[in-house]
């Protein structure tokens, strides 16, 4: 690990413009700097910043961006009005490991690409202009949606994709004063030469996360993952659906995938096509067709495209059937044993 | 520069004095305070052999920066025993064949107790598993290990004379 200046922020002023890389949980960027993938000259740690409150705003909820993943997991208005938010989180990592990560450090956390990860392999996203070490190489947790030949990573937050099904909005402040941004805006797509564009300017920092209320979809909303263990692995692919169902009709609709692109991937198209239908296995097979709609193989992975469209339907299936009282004992797991398989 | 780092560590107040800020908390414990009993298994999160309670929290020592920690208190395994007597989860452990190597077993010790006191997991077998899954062994003595945190679940509230 390079050697680095270490300061506290006590203030967000202190924060905001401070020259270097925010500290938070550091369970994202510690491990970077290990293996000298991130070697920030100097540390800014924001983890005593007073943005930990989850509170109750006009029209929703705000959650401060030092709030643990295991807090907002457990939070009874989590749990009661946004119950995928909080089995996307439990389908994360480990106890240890949330009870450090932060809300606005899952947002900014790196792709688990393993190219990314070893700084001798070419990567346009860790060194731009060199190249994408990914293209033909391993590419099981690689994009099939909104990828290009410059860079071909998903984003591996749980979170994100739950926050994006639930019109999250990411609150920034900056030297440059506020602004917002949709969660599922949030994270760039990749262009021709590599990542994109950074989601935060220099001196940005995340403050809040704010959640519109969900009215009638709040008890109608899952979270499903696919991955090679039952606990403690990061997504293959992954949904997030929410509904309001009125007399068998559905009269909203969510749905979000996670593990097939740069950013978790709102479906709107399908979203549309599911309004006014009947909760059928045949109307979420209609939608997850159009969910994967434009999709690709990036590399060896074709098999995401039809695994993401089974995730989408069971997701849509288990927000139809309604949010158990309890959440089940493996959150988002296919082997939860609560419904039919 | 050197920075003075104040811990509480298994009830001692103790200030240690850093040359680098690079130290993780795991490396304070291990290589400056000489308190070995946690483990470094990946130094990356992956295998919970250094899982402490910080505040109260389980969490991975190898991904907590020590300067970030300024002022925390820290129960590491050495800290459970209360001289002779083992705490009811080492005392399970031993009972229920926890471990083989016993590698992990610190870790596996600290988080059950950290498990226990979250009071999430009770009495289900399959919420234990899961809330146990940030911690590997690699002799996969999971069968007991499960039987040891059901075990010391039982005996901490029979102890607090409530049902879990
Ligand atoms: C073994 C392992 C398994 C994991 N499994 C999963 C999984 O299954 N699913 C999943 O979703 N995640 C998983 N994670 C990732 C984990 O969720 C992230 O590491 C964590 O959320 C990061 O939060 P942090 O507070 O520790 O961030 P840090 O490590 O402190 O920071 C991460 C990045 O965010 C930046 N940052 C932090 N806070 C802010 C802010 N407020 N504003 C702007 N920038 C900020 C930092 O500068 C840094 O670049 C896993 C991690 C590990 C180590
Ligand atoms: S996919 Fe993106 S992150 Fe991975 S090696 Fe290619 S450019 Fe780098
Ligand atoms: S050594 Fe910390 S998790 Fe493996
Ligand atoms: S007892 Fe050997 S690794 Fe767990």
């Amino acid at each position: 690990m390079n050697r680095f200046e270490y300061e506290r922020a006590g203030t967000l002023a202190e924060a905001i413009g401070a020259e270097g890389a925010f500290l938070a949980g550091g369970t994202n960027l510690l491990d970077l700097m290990k293996i000298g993938v991130q070697a920030p000259a100097r540390l800014v740690d924001i983890s005593r910043l007073p943005l930990t409150e989850i509170e109750p705003v006009e029209g929703g909820l705000r959650i401060g961006a030092m709030v643990r993943n295991s807090t907002l997991a457990r939070d009874p208005q989590v749990l009661a009005k946004y119950p995928a938010l909080a089995e996307a989180l439990l389908s994360g990592a480990s106890a240890q490991l949330r009870n450090a990560a932060s809300t606005g450090g899952n947002v900014m956390q790196a792709t688990r690409c393993s190219y990314y990860q070893d700084p001798l392999s070419p990567c346009n996203r860790r060194n731009p202009g060199s190249g994408c070490g990914a293209l033909g190489g391993e590419t099981r947790n690689h994009a099939v949606l909104g990828w290009t030949e410059g860079c071909i990573a998903t984003h591996p937050s749980d979170m994100c994709v739950a926050l994006a099904a639930y019109d999250a909005v990411v609150e920034i402040s900056g030297p440059e004063g506020a602004r917002s941004v949709a969660m599922a805006e949030f994270h760039p797509l990749p262009d021709a030469q590599g990542a994109g564009d950074a989601p935060l300017a220099a001196g940005e920092i995340i403050t809040h996360i704010r959640l519109p209320d969900p009215g009638a979809m709040a008890r109608h909303a899952r979270y499903v993952k696919l991955r090679e263990r039952t606990s403690f692995a990061f997504a293959i692919v992954s949904a997030a659906a929410a509904l309001a169902v009125e007399d068998g009709r559905i009269t909203q609709a969510r749905l979000a995938l996670g593990g097939v692109a740069a950013r978790p991937w709102r479906c709107r198209t399908a979203e549309a096509a599911l309004l006014g239908q009947p909760a059928t296995i045949e109307t979420f097979t209609r939608a997850a067709e159009l969910a994967l709609e434009g999709a690709s193989p990036s590399g060896a992975n074709e098999a995401k495209i039809r695994l993401a469209r089974k995730i989408a339907i069971r997701a849509l299936e288990r927000a139809a059937a309604g949010t158990p009282e309890r959440l089940p004992a493996l959150p988002a797991s296919l082997f939860a044993g609560d419904d039919n398989g | 520069m050197t920075f003075n780092l104040n811990l509480t560590i298994n009830g001692t107040a103790q200030q240690i004095a850093l040359d680098d800020p690079r130290v993780t908390l795991l490396d304070v414990l291990r290589e400056r305070v000489g308190l070995t009993g946690t483990k470094k298994g990946c130094d990356r999160g992956q295998c919970g052999a250094c899982t402490v309670l910080i505040d109260g929290q389980r969490m991975n020592a190898c991904l907590a920066l020590a300067l970030s920690y300024d002022g925390a208190e820290i129960t590491t395994i050495e800290g459970l025993a209360k001289g002779e007597t083992l705490h009811p989860v080492q005392a399970a452990f031993v009972a229920h064949d926890g471990f083989q190597c016993g590698y992990c077993t610190p870790g596996q010790i600290m988080s059950a107790v950290g498990l226990i006191a979250e009071g999430e997991a009770g009495l289900d077998p399959e919420r234990v598993r899961e809330g146990m899954s940030g911690n590997l062994c690699r002799c996969a003595a999971y069968a007991g290990i499960t039987e040891a945190v059901l075990e010391a679940t039982r005996e901490m509230s029979a102890q607090e004379g409530t049902s879990a």
